[in-house]
């Protein structure tokens, strides 16, 4: 189809709706109506079966109120924190990969193989890492002399940290995908020209490619952070929050709440803070990492 | 996982199983009206892939019916556990209840029995199946004066241990807590941990906590503590609380307990790592007749009835519970047949189902009669001889309730609470009901 015929048809109202109504269709029902309603549901004292009775607000301010709620809420933030960092190691490792060092088709191979893994393969690697008794990281520590090593997923001053790292590792080839391919989408004769007037690799890394990729690190940014408000998968499945509630986050907290508590109402609520809190932060974040300039090459 | 994408799951299930119930729906008023047949809907839990013994037997018994009940078709429909509820959930929004189904007890039944939804059984409970249920059975699907399922099932828990890493040591089985400990010292001496729990399930720590409140309490303080008519700040709940970490500090449960699944603490009591084991009958076939497991693992389990402590407590008393029962819905259109139905399913199973099945069924057996292995045939003997079968706390408990106790238990096994911390976080829970 030549660029005209293109334009016929996207002139014709009946022809762009056409188009768009599956995808929209799709959207509504599984995405904005689920919104909607859980809003909605939030209203009600409501135990997923019986009769729903409107409450007004009253879930809402329970939530505000609610300490388990905060605590799991700062667990996600610390999630947010930790992920955003490990993007200035996943950008390191990127530059490094992406001037042509030998081997870096392969390490760019494997550093993606946990983003093949389903999220509960990694949970069940993991806890078998962490097993106090049988798994490789103890028996490593004591084999150097370590006696007591930390029961990693019992303990609940490291369980947290203990979870984060495959959370991290889980992501990292995604990360590093981006970098490497906004990295490679610099015209070699800037850094050849760099290169010319006697710029250090080094320097080549901080004052050219960095700022001409730094549209991406920011999107980056808004990616790891709201992925890290809503996570779920590996917590869910290594820990179920425990103990007792030591590595709960916001989205675990609410599945706790409705599946297990029958509290769907309050359940509906949490999810719907924990959509606002999202929502906000990720204007702040836009804002702030916001890039004035367009770069073109 | 967020928010949007469980609702997402919720609403595309809610859909999916709107439509296949509006299809089935219609199908059968078709041929009940076609050929003048009655047709009983059932569902259960039990899929020819997981459960096939279970599978057969419930077949079995629906061809047996069909063939004396002339008229009447069981339209059976099959589903794995988690689907299970959740379909039962989404049906019961729509009203479109099978006519027979499973449930669970107390807690569980709750929110259906508020909505009307079940039919109270006690007319049949009373007539056809009096004195058929083991005292203390039916009882747990009873709300408000009536009952409205009838048991399946019935677990209790009794403590396993390897005898060959018993004998190793020149050790005997614990008869009270006392030597409970002492054991526990002697196989932490030779570098074994000494019993298997995993307890970020939680409801595993509660059934030790359990079986020390009810040796140091009797078999009712902690009933009457859920219950509201006693407390559970009961000097002999604080009491059991402090026992728990007392065998805590002693080592007595392998390491990193609270962040290990049921499933690793069975493994390590299967491999023998450990060698005690708190759990129920639902195990049983691991120690007897499951041809995967090792012959000489399973000649080496044996059980022993919980310990004593202080010199107090009553062996003959068990924690336990009946597992899936059956309901019948309120709003059947066949709701004489379904009863029927329900009737005689539980008879037949409660013959058939230890021996094919091994499960233990609520009706009571006459072990005599069957040819079992010898570790049924005891439990069927404990069963019988029971002064008591105390209900898992965190089914007795409603859902919110019940959260609170597991996360205290695992609070209280981690001592990031103290017992009187304990006590006091069930009080507040349950003074909010």
């Amino acid at each position: 189809m030549g660029l005209n015929a293109m334009n016929k048809v996207m002139s014709n109202k009946l022809h762009i709706a056409l188009y768009i109504a599956p995808a929209l269709l799709l959207v509504s029902v599984l995405v904005f109506i689920p919104l909607i309603l859980s809003g909605y549901y939030g209203l009600m004292d409501w135990d997923g079966i019986g009769a729903k009775t409107f409450i007004g607000l009253e879930n809402y301010i329970t939530g505000i109120q609610d300490s388990k709620f905060w605590d799991s809420a700062l667990h996600s933030f610390l999630l947010a924190v930790f992920s955003t960092l490990s993007l200035a190691i996943y950008l390191a490792v990127s530059i490094i990969l992406a001037s042509k060092i030998k081997g870096a088709d392969l390490l760019r191979k494997i550093y993606l193989i946990p983003m093949l893994l389903s999220s509960v393969a990694i949970a069940q690697l993991w806890i078998k890492v962490y097993n106090p008794s049988s798994g490789i990281l103890n028996t490593f520590l004591r084999s150097i002399g370590i006696e007591n090593p930390p029961n990693w997923l019992a303990d609940p001053t490291i369980v947290l940290f203990a979870i984060f790292i495959p959370i991290l590792w889980q992501y990292a080839g995604f990360y590093i995908l981006i970098y490497y391919a906004a990295l490679k989408n610099i015209p070699e004769s800037l850094i050849e020209a760099a290169r010319i007037d006697g710029a250090t690799p080094f320097q080549i890394a901080t004052r050219i490619k960095l700022p001409l990729i730094k549209e991406v690190v920011s999107v980056t940014i808004v990616l790891a952070i709201v992925g890290s408000l809503k996570y779920f998968d590996l917590i869910y499945v290594m820990t179920a929050g425990g103990p007792n509630g030591a590595s709960e986050v916001m989205a675990s907290y609410m599945y706790k709440l409705a599946f297990n508590s029958y509290n769907f109402g309050y359940g509906s609520a949490i999810g719907f803070l924990l959509l606002i809190i999202t929502m906000v932060v990720t204007v702040i974040v836009r804002k702030v990492t916001a890039t004035k300039e367009r770069i073109e090459y | 996982m967020g928010g949007k994408k469980t609702l997402t799951v919720l609403t595309s299930a809610l859909a999916a199983s709107l439509l296949l119930t509006a299809c089935s729906g219609s199908g059968s008023e078709d041929a009940s009206s076609a050929s003048g047949e009655t047709e009983v809907k059932f569902m259960h839990l039990w899929p020819e892939g997981s459960s096939k013994k279970h599978y057969d037997v419930v077949n079995e018994i629906i061809a047996d019916f069909e063939a004396e009940n002339e008229g009447v078709t069981i339209d059976l429909e099959v589903l794995s556990n988690e689907q299970y509820k959740d379909k039962l959930r989404v049906l019961s929004t729509s009203g479109d209840l099978p006519d027979v189904g499973m449930t669970w007890a107390a807690g569980f039944l709750e929110p259906y029995v508020g909505g009307n939804m079940f039919a109270p059984l006690d007319d049949l409970i009373e007539e056809e199946l009096s004195d058929a249920f083991v005292p203390g059975t039916a009882e747990a699907y009873a709300l408000d004066g009536a009952t409205y399922g009838l048991p399946l099932e019935l677990n209790i828990v009794s403590l396993y241990y390897n005898n060959a890493m018993f004998e190793e040591q020149g050790l005997e089985p614990p008869a009270t807590y006392e030597e409970l400990l002492e054991v526990v010292d002697a196989f932490n001496e030779e570098g074994i941990q000494p019993i298997a729990l995993g307890n970020r399930d939680a409801w595993t720590g509660s059934l030790w906590y359990m079986y020390l409140a009810d040796r140091l309490g009797g078999a009712d303080t902690l009933n009457k503590a859920i219950d509201r008519s006693g407390s559970f700040e009961d000097p002999a709940l604080v009491e059991a609380a402090a026992k728990v970490q007392e065998l805590v500090d002693r080592d007595a449960f392998v390491n990193g307990f609270n962040g290990l699944a049921d499933e690793e603490a069975k493994s390590m009591f299967m491999s023998e790592q450990a060698p005690m084991y708190l759990i129920a009958t639902w195990d049983l076939p691991n120690y007897t007749t499951n041809e995967s497991v090792p012959q000489e693992f399973r000649d080496s389990v044996d059980y022993m009835n919980f310990p004593t402590v202080e010199g107090e407590g009553d062996t003959q008393s068990f924690v336990g519970g009946p597992g899936v029962g059956l309901f019948v819905a309120e709003e059947s259109e066949v709701k004489e047949e379904a009863k029927d139905f329900a009737a005689y399913f539980v008879k037949a199973w409660g013959e058939q189902a230890v021996e094919k099945a091994g499960v233990i069924p609520a009706t009571k057996v006459d072990a005599a009669s069957l040819d079992l292995p010898q570790m049924y045939i005891d439990i069927l003997n404990e069963l019988n001889g029971a002064s008591n079968i105390t209900l898992f706390a965190d089914v007795q408990m409603s859902p919110d309730t019940a959260q609170v106790h597991l996360d205290s238990i695992q609070a209280l096994f981690g001592n990031e609470m103290t017992p009187e911390e304990f006590a006091k976080a069930h009080e507040d829970a349950l003074s909010k009901e």
